[in-house]
């Protein structure tokens, strides 16, 4: 952006929050499911391997980045509504 | 916990417990919560969301990926791997892909250059009323048909996780998709798209690994898919005779790339109203070009978490080898996804999985209602039946026609629940409304000559004449097994509509040149068409042609490898 604009974050409203917290929670969950209420059928059935755990902390690790982005790069909101940008402008 | 296989009809029946439907209800608060409290909300921040006037490019590529990846893609193209195997990858290699690409170079600069909002209305603009008309009436049909594919996956769902029969789940599906709209509004769809990819992604991917480890790897696949009745040549993509119904391998390459690669899917992603004006709504043309250009990356990858998984369901799943042997039992190829995440997902996975499937299902028919309420309160009904009255007025039809068209898709899902692979039913749909207007659209901004009468005509009788097609290949006077039909019938189409508005051009009057400018590329000044990117825009891995270039590249060595 060249000109200096006032602006203010989106805060909650960012997208990647709402996708990481999400994530997040269900990497929560599929951790507490895979460590201890995933019975011994359910790991044979996927050939040995204990899927809730595995997917699980990889949700947490993909919510950790989403967070991280959001902290080092937060998303700028003009904080005046500027109408002229939301139209296509003729060259 | 009721485990396996059920004696009655419901073979499918998921295995889902507690924390399944927690994990379901804990996004459908998320989505709608957002969408309550976004209606709540200070505008402003909320506005720039809706028009996306300064996401990141990425969000808007995901939304505009995502409002395809719904239901359709992820059942159905998991049915085609089930059933045709590899060939399957011309949908995204051959059809969507290289389509997105010349959307953002040659179509997008015409519909973000000439301000219009929607692509009837561009029709209204280049071909007047009529063509205008013809072009709402056949979308709006259009949109109820596919909204039953829709209803009908999410009735699918709701038989296999509750046990209820089709028609009860059909209706309960409808009743939690009017409210899902009406509470939700266009905030929590946009929400929804982009969460949905996420969430979709993050219960394929587990699933295609799983699945994999348990046919022993891509070789153990490989070998099991060549000893399976669909044999070796499920392996390669091309020359997929069984997809197109070609027996003659070269007819066949011909029919995958001018059929499903030019006609079908060229129509599709170029003049339909629900990606384009994701696009339309950009905060520049560069960024309106980049759009489906960014949404082309992960639509190459898609297939692998999406068909991949079909196939691996067609060698390990019994009933599916059973059905793909003699076709016998109580499956189809639509089941293959929810047969192989019965068979290998734990709870909890399964909740999340069920999640995705389910959000998308509603998010597409979401999509299909609201776009066909939008064009049949305004640009049907105000327009041509009941003019002039307040705005008030046009809102409660509006809120009728909804009710409505929720109704029609239950027993337009009849119809789709009549197909064993909904891909089928749907390129159908395609050949029929997609063809014959992407004709038209082409010609039209090519040739500044053609005239309102050809824009109509030139639409009537393409799409008549695909259904002419498919009344041959139903009644088997032609025999074209597969896809085939579809692809012939979309060949049919525009061929047709080219030559008969060629035709009627020649003996009617053209519009006047004053009137078309911005609307047909001779007599649009080429500044209004190229992008100009200035500050943030500037960077070089923001350039259109550097990222089509990338994209056009990763597409050719993708079906080198799979070829």
């Amino acid at each position: 952006m060249a000109q200096v604009q006032k602006t203010t974050t989106a805060g909650a409203f960012d997208i990647r929050s709402i996708i990481g917290g999400l994530i997040g929670l269900y990497g929560v969950v599929l951790v507490v499911m895979g460590l201890w209420f995933t019975d011994d059928s359910e790991i044979a059935r996927a050939d040995g391997i204990n899927l809730n755990l595995r997917v699980g902390i990889g949700l947490l690790v993909f919510a950790a980045i989403m967070v991280a982005w959001v902290v080092l790069r937060p998303l700028r909101v003009p904080a005046e509504d500027t109408p002229d940008d939301a139209k296509p402008v003729a060259g | 916990m009721f485990k396996g296989v059920a004696v009655d009809s419901d073979v499918l029946r998921l295995d889902a417990s507690f924390i399944d439907y927690a994990i379901l209800a804990s996004y459908f608060a998320v989505v709608l919560g957002i969408g309550v409290l976004a209606r709540r909300q200070v505008s402003s921040s909320i506005d720039f969301f809706l028009s996306g006037r300064s996401l990141p490019a990425w969000v808007t590529g995901l939304a505009f990926v995502s409002a395809n990846l719904g239901a359709i893609e992820i059942m159905g193209m998991s049915a085609n791997g089930a059933q045709y195997g590899m060939p399957t990858m011309h949908y995204f290699w051959i059809g969507a892909v290289p389509a997105m690409l010349f959307l953002a170079v040659v179509m997008m600069p015409f519909y973000y250059g000439s301000k219009v909002r929607s692509v009837p209305e561009f029709m209204l603009r280049r071909f007047g009323p009529a063509a205008h008309l013809v072009n709402a009436v056949s979308f709006a049909l259009a949109q109820v048909l596919i909204a039953g594919v829709n209803l009908y996956l999410l009735g699918t769902i709701v038989n296999v996780l509750l046990g209820w029969p089709l028609w009860l789940s059909l209706i309960v599906a409808a009743a939690i998709v009017l409210v899902y709209t009406t509470l939700g509004g266009l905030s929590a769809a946009i929400y929804n798209e982009v969460l949905q990819f996420f969430v979709i992604v993050a219960a394929l991917l587990p699933l295609t690994l799983a699945g994999l480890h348990k046919v022993g790897g891509w070789e153990g696949l490989k070998e099991k898919v060549a000893a399976s009745p669909g044999g070796a040549e499920q392996l390669s993509a091309w020359p997929g005779n069984e997809l197109s119904g070609f027996s003659n391998n070269f007819l066949s390459v011909v029919g995958i790339i001018f059929g499903l690669g030019f006609v079908l899917s060229f129509g599709y992603w170029t003049t339909n109203f629900v990606e384009v004006q994701r696009a339309m709504a950009s905060k520049s043309m560069s960024a309106a070009r980049r759009t489906p250009v960014i949404g082309a990356f992960p639509k190459l990858f898609i297939p692998f978490i999406v068909v991949i998984p079909g196939m691996i369901a067609a060698v390990s799943v019994q009933e599916m080898i059973q059905y793909k042997g003699d076709g016998s039992g109580n499956v189809t190829y639509n089941d293959a996804l929810l047969l192989l995440m019965r068979d290998l997902l734990p709870n909890g996975l399964l909740g999340l999985a069920i999640t995705g499937l389910l959000a998308a299902f509603m998010a597409g028919m979401a999509a299909n209602i609201s776009a066909f309420n939008t064009v049949f309160s305004y640009d049907i009904w105000q327009t041509y039946v009941v003019k002039d009255r307040p705005d008030g007025y046009y809102l409660k039809v509006g809120r009728w026609v909804t009710i409505i068209a929720t109704v029609a898709a239950i027993f337009t899902a009849l119809i789709a629940s009549g197909y064993s692979n909904l891909m089928d039913y749907l390129q159908q749909l395609f050949s029929f409304f997609n063809a014959p207007l992407f004709a038209t659209f082409i010609l039209g901004m090519f040739w500044k000559r053609m005239t309102p009468t050809a824009g109509w005509v030139g639409l009537v009788v393409g799409t008549s004449s695909a259904v002419f097609v498919f009344i041959l290949s139903e009644t088997e006077v032609i025999s074209l097994q597969g896809q085939g039909a579809s692809f012939l019938a979309a060949g049919v189409a525009f061929v047709a509509d080219i030559v008969v508005s060629v035709l009627v051009t020649m003996v009617t009057a053209p519009k006047p040149e004053t009137e078309l400018r911005g609307l047909v590329y001779s007599l649009t000044p080429k500044a209004d068409l190229s992008e100009n990117r200035t500050g943030d825009e500037a960077v070089w891995y923001r350039s259109t042609p550097m990222l089509v270039g990338v994209a056009a590249v990763l597409t050719v060595a993708l079906n080198i490898i799979f070829f």
